[in-house]
């Protein structure tokens, strides 16, 4: 008795019942496609998430000033004083104070800052709104800065030029606009050498930014760059700063440069090493990295509800198959009885089970191909080549393992009862 | 002599324990030698069922010897005892007992597939057998398409298609008409004529007329062993059918 024969009489079996046949595979189709689809959500999820954050800017820390801790300086700082040792923090409280010019230039020392590439002070105008010719737009952020902004922002111009350290040093006002403030202003005209008038200040266009695609709320296109004295003069004053970004020599450096930016920062600030800090750094690395750990626990989650379908995809197996033993129980009966060995009924039956989930699971995978084509809700999913071979996998075993039973209940069957079987 | 296809030695089967046993038979002791043509006879209740299914390696008894061909049944574990079964013994049962939804070929070719014959081998054989049942115009016909007297020859054809050392009928003609009857005991009557050894179980006297030697069973003993024809003779009813 060759394997191939049991396969065909397995075929037949299957083809003798086709819609019930059609509705057991259904139920591992969906389990399978389930798991393949959400997993492919979910890594889909997470790649997006995780090119937002790309798109920051590599290997960059954002420094901002925070009130939270030493807020207001006396009162709140005096109790967090008073909760440390009195040894170590006996002098007066230190204020809080915001970040300023003097502080970008202390981190760009290289020699207390060695992992420190490039340092750009930044002040943010919000909601300014920029006049051309009639047409005007209110720009989401305004941004002063210094021209290694671009750079360690990943902001690339696509038109026109950036603003060099010489614009800066003469405060000249001039700005690069992207891409949203470019059509809001100019529609589809060349925007680059053209005057602006930005609450009154005139600037001249220089430069367009490539665009970069909307991060979740907030359209990342909706911005214009100028140096930061012409804003600081015309806009914000010369306060504090917004933020200070400081990019670090590399992916691995990340660490080092928060390390010694810390250090500068709480040395400049008077803050103890058990003092709340007056500032807050955010890494760009560390970002990621919780972000991705959060996304894989939800990616997770989504696979083992999934997972259940396919469970009760291989208890309809069963559930089947069982029933086909019992009805086929004289069939079984006739075979035993003209000479079919035990191992020939096993493997018919447990050929059926598996053919039902093999088969399933590859028009599971099939639909999730097709599914993974369409981008829902701004996800576009990816296909995950592992959780392919899982669910093609766990199909197989399901067929196997939930098939086992009835496949054994139908080869320990004993030949003179199932004959007498009506 | 030979050794003989069928040998049985105070052949007991007891069903049930305590006070619902049930003694269906009461010490069987039969040889049947090849070629020979025996119709069992008895009563329902009688033991013959059982002894059916004795004969056939699909009970064991509860005490006594069986050989079939020589091979010691009692010996054999269940995988031999369904090799057995596939080489030595052709069924044919009252309802027929066809695997539905397969066409007549391949209901005859299964027993060859399980015994691990070649597929253009088996292929050859099965339409011979069916040839020699007059089947050769419906092969392809699935069971639910043929008459009972059809399906029951379709069933001979697949008794006979191994070759097998005995040919076992169990009320091959209990479902069928006067006609079908005649067509499928005159088959088993040629059969005979070739030198097939055949046991045939029945309780009907106008089908054990067909056999060479009458055995009747009455509570599981036998109580008449009578020999109508010679073993190597022609079955008694055939110089009628020739003449």
């Amino acid at each position: 008795m060759s394997r191939l024969e049991i396969l065909r009489f397995a075929l037949r079996g299957l083809a003798a019942n086709k819609l019930r046949s059609f509705l057991t595979t259904l139920g591992i189709l969906i389990g399978v496609a389930a798991v393949i689809l959400l997993v492919a959500f979910g890594e889909g999820a997470s790649q997006s998430i995780q090119q937002s954050i790309q798109r920051l800017g590599a290997n960059t820390l954002t420094i901002s000033a925070s009130f939270a801790g030493g807020g207001g300086g006396g009162g709140l700082g005096g109790a967090g004083g008073g909760r440390v040792s009195a040894g170590q923090n006996s002098g007066p409280r230190t204020q809080a104070r915001s970040l300023t010019l003097e502080d970008a230039r202390a981190l760009t020392d290289r020699e207390q800052a060695p992992s420190v590439r490039s340092v750009s002070p930044v002040v943010t105008a919000n909601s300014a709104t920029a006049v051309h010719e009639g047409a005007s737009h209110p720009i989401a952020q305004l941004v002063g800065t210094y021209p290694s902004y671009f750079e360690a922002t990943n902001k690339p111009v696509e038109s026109g030029t950036y603003f060099v350290n010489d614009d800066v040093i003469a405060a000249r006002k001039v700005m690069v606009i992207g891409r949203t403030v470019a059509e809001g202003l100019f529609g589809t005209a060349d925007p680059v050498g053209k005057p602006v008038s930005v609450s009154g200040v005139p600037f001249t266009v220089i430069g367009v930014l490539k665009e970069s695609g909307s991060t979740g709320m907030q359209d990342a296109d909706d911005v214009a760059i100028a140096p930061l004295p012409a804003v600081q003069q015309s806009l914000t004053g010369f306060g504090a700063l917004g933020s200070i970004i400081v990019q670090a020599t590399g992916a691995d450096a990340t660490d080092s440069a928060q390390a010694e930016v810390t250090a500068v920062l709480n040395q400049r600030h008077g803050i103890t090493p058990t003092g709340t800090a007056d500032y807050r750094i955010l890494n760009q690395a560390t970002l990621q990295e919780t972000v991705s750990s959060t996304i894989g626990i939800f990616t997770a989650l989504l696979g083992a509800v999934a997972a259940i379908s396919l469970l009760v995809g291989g208890i309809g197996i069963t559930n089947i198959m069982l029933v086909t033993v019992t009805e086929r129980t004289r069939e079984i009966g006739i075979r035993k009885a003209i000479g079919a060995p035990r191992s020939a009924i096993l493997g018919q039956f447990l050929l059926e089970a598996t053919v039902l989930s093999l088969l399933g699971g590859l028009l599971g995978v099939a639909i999730a191909f097709a599914g993974t084509r369409f981008t829902i809700a701004g996800i576009s999913p990816v296909l995950v080549p592992s959780s392919i071979a899982l669910a093609l996998g766990v199909s197989v075993g399901i067929g196997l393992f939930f098939g086992g039973y009835p496949a054994n209940r139908a080869a320990k069957l004993r030949p003179i009862e199932a004959l007498r079987h009506e | 002599m030979t050794v003989p296809v069928l040998s049985l030695r105070d052949i007991t089967k007891v069903y049930g324990r305590g006070d619902a046993e049930v003694r269906a038979l009461r010490g069987v002791s039969l040889s049947v030698e090849r070629g020979d043509y025996v119709a069992i006879m008895g009563a329902s209740g009688s033991g013959k069922s059982t002894l059916m299914n004795i004969l056939g390696c699909l009970d064991v008894p509860t005490s006594g010897d069986y050989h079939i061909d020589g091979t010691d049944v009692g010996s054999l574990d269940e995988r031999r005892l369904a090799v057995l079964r596939n080489r030595k013994i052709g069924f044919v049962f009252q309802s027929f007992n066809l695997i539905p939804r397969m066409s007549a070929l391949a209901n005859v070719e299964l027993p060859m597939a399980y015994g691990g014959v070649g597929a253009a081998d088996r292929r050859a054989r099965a339409l011979a057998a069916l040839e020699q049942v007059g089947l050769s115009d419906r092969v392809r016909h699935e069971p639910n398409e043929l008459s009972g007297g059809q399906q029951q020859r379709v069933a001979v054809a697949r008794a006979l298609v191994t070759a097998p050392a005995l040919l076992l009928a169990d009320e091959p003609t209990g479902n069928l008409d006067t006609a079908s009857t005649e067509d499928v005991l005159g088959i088993l009557d040629g059969l005979s004529v070739s030198g097939r050894t055949i046991v045939i179980i029945t309780h009907e006297d106008d089908v054990a007329a067909h056999a060479k030697r009458v055995i009747r069973l009455v509570d599981g003993q036998i109580i008449e062993d009578r020999r109508q024809a010679p073993v190597d003779g022609l079955p008694p009813r055939m110089p009628e059918v020739i003449a």
